[in-house]
């Protein structure tokens, strides 16, 4: 089943960290396996860096403490070799980290270099987004990465309900579109052409760090972001492109969208006013941080909408 | 695993329970919060869970022999009011999320705000009115009664419908009337493609435009009964009239069937 969400401050920062976790909490129903955040805090000139060395449910044995911190190191040094200068690097769990780095090279190359380290995997990498993505429900993850401090302009969220492949973090949303900044896509839904996408995209070049269809999508926008389209087009084309039932949402530095299939067969509600824009698979999510009495909506069949900062 | 903290109402502490997958199931204990006076009845819904709210109406209908009461803050909550066959008078002051008032037969209900997927679904008597807009499936299966909508609505309204009125103030999505079989359908707005789409039977009006229509739908000539029914329905619920409205039916080139009743169907055999 899944559920989606998804809220922008048009006007400035506000709390999204406690209001996505809010709105993901309220859509448990909807997956409990694992839940995702994609944030967007203030631009700089540093890159923000999300990782892991290793999924929570690997085997913790003997080994296990000396192999992350031997995987943590050996990102350490391949950062350094690359020419990124690591200004602050802090675990927020075991296996779960996040950098700030001052690099001017390529950022697929960056990336490229540091997920050959064995079991390190990139969840996103730009200047103002992160994701954060872990086993469980929206508040246990929110309370291990300390997501109640996060401000920031806008934000996409997942809860999942695992039913095509494993539950863990390679499975969970959102997914950052590598190797593109700042980029990353939440999905509910199906694509039937996912290995059809996958093929034409591997060609062109990318690579995929999951076997979920979600990642497909982000990594299309991206691509034809790439090619000049705008991020409107870019949703309009992929509407006639993949086929299935979905309903995704995607962000980008300054904006978020939504997409919804010719089909209409995942939900989506949607309250819009001057100042603030949110979406969701499930109404309580939205009143999960605003006001009762909104005014909300469901976008129709085909349909593409943008809002930017 | 831990237990959630469980909303508190006016009760004594509610046990936690689960469900199979895990996930919180509160006590399905009557709350028995509602202020009851002549017949009427209100409660507070904020700090009830689905099912806490659906054994608080049904307590009140069937035990405590009300026949009009108010719910309010319903805060989205999804399944409230199914299976309720008895005539009263239910005001929702709020929204609801998906399958609100499922399976009635009877009762009259206003809800001031929205509703999620599939209202109505299955409803077999009754009117239903909701002043905001509706989600998609709206009126699935629907065997009679009203359900008035006054704002829009999502894809596939009506989907097998097999009786009753579903009455559309705004426009309406893809496959509105999709494999219907009886009934009627009035959208003064627009309605997206796919209108009618191997529908058996009923009648579909449209007030706007029509993106395109589905498969075995065709627009038929409105008569002066049609005129008649539209302003009828349509000043019941005090629906400002389109302009004017086309009527859509069923082409019958793929029709297969009869439209007996079961019982019908016997009596001929």
């Amino acid at each position: 089943m899944c559920g989606i969400a998804g809220i922008i401050h048009r006007q400035g920062s506000a709390h999204i960290g406690t209001e996505v976790t809010s709105m993901l909490q309220s859509m448990k129903h909807r997956g409990p396996d694992s839940t995702g955040f994609a944030l967007y805090g203030p631009p700089s000139d540093l890159v923000v860096m999300r990782f892991t060395l290793a999924d929570p449910r690997t085997v913790t044995d003997y080994g296990y403490v000396e192999r992350l911190e031997r995987s943590r190191s050996e990102v350490e040094s391949r950062l350094a070799k690359i020419g990124a200068n690591v200004e602050r690097m802090n675990g927020e769990t075991s296996y779960a980290y996040r950098a700030l780095i001052r690099y001017e090279g390529e950022l697929k190359a960056l990336a490229d270099y540091v997920e050959d380290v064995p079991g390190v995997e990139i969840l996103s990498l730009g200047s103002s987004l992160e994701i954060v993505k872990d086993l469980g429900d929206a508040e246990n993850v929110a309370e291990q990465y300390d997501l109640s401090t996060f401000e920031g302009t806008h934000a996409i969220g997942h809860v999942r309900m695992a039913t095509e492949s494993d539950v863990d973090i390679s499975g969970a949303h959102p997914y950052w579109a590598y190797p593109f900044s700042d980029v990353a896509v939440v999905h509910n839904g199906q694509l039937t052409n996912y290995h059809h996408w996958r093929r034409r995209l591997e060609r062109s070049g990318h690579r995929f760090q999951s076997e979920c269809d979600s990642e497909i999508i982000a990594v299309y926008l991206a691509e034809r972001m790439g090619e000049g389209l705008s991020l409107e087009v870019a949703m309009k084309t992929s509407l006639e492109e993949f086929d299935g039932v979905f309903t995704y949402l995607v962000v980008t530095k300054d904006s978020l969208g939504m997409a919804k299939d010719s089909m209409a067969a995942k939900p989506l509600v949607l309250f819009e006013s001057a100042d603030v824009v949110a979406m969701a698979s499930e109404e309580g999510a939205i009143h999960a941080v605003l006001p009762d009495a909104v005014e909300t909506f469901d976008p129709y069949e085909g349909e593409v909408l943008v809002w930017s900062l | 695993m831990e237990p959630v903290t469980q909303q508190t109402t006016s009760q004594a502490p509610a046990r936690t329970v689960y469900d199979a997958r895990g996930l919180v199931e509160p006590h399905a204990d009557v709350p028995k919060i509602s202020v009851i006076a002549d017949g009427r009845a209100s409660f507070d819904a904020s700090e009830l869970s689905t099912r806490q709210i659906n054994r608080e109406l049904r307590w009140l209908l069937y035990d405590e022999g009300v026949t009009d009461l108010t719910v309010r803050k319903t805060g989205s909550k999804h399944s409230i009011g199914a299976g309720l066959l008895l005539r009263a008078t239910i005001t929702v002051e709020g929204s609801l999320g998906y399958f609100g008032f499922g399976i009635i037969d009877g009762p009259e209900v206003h809800i001031t705000g929205r509703v999620g997927w599939s209202v109505c679904e299955n409803m077999m008597s009754g009117v239903v009115v909701i002043d905001g807009n509706a989600g998609s499936c709206t009126g699935a299966a629907i065997r009679g009664g009203d359900l008035v909508v006054r704002g829009s609505m999502g894809a596939r309204t009506g989907i097998d419908q097999k009786g009753g009125l579903i009455l559309n103030g705004g426009n309406a999505g893809s496959n509105t009337g999709f494999m219907m079989q009886r009934g009627h359908q009035i959208h003064c707005g627009n309605v997206g493609p796919g209108l009618g789409d191997s529908m058996y039977d009923g009648t579909i009006y449209v007030g706007g435009t029509v993106a395109s229509l589905g498969v075995d739908c065709v627009e038929a000539e409105l008569d002066d009964s049609d005129e008649e029914y539209l302003e009828r329905k349509l000043g019941l619920y005090d629906i400002e009239r389109a302009d004017s409205f086309r009527k859509f039916v069923c082409a019958k080139k793929l029709w297969n069937y009869d439209n007996l009743e079961p019982s019908e169907r016997k009596l001929v055999l």
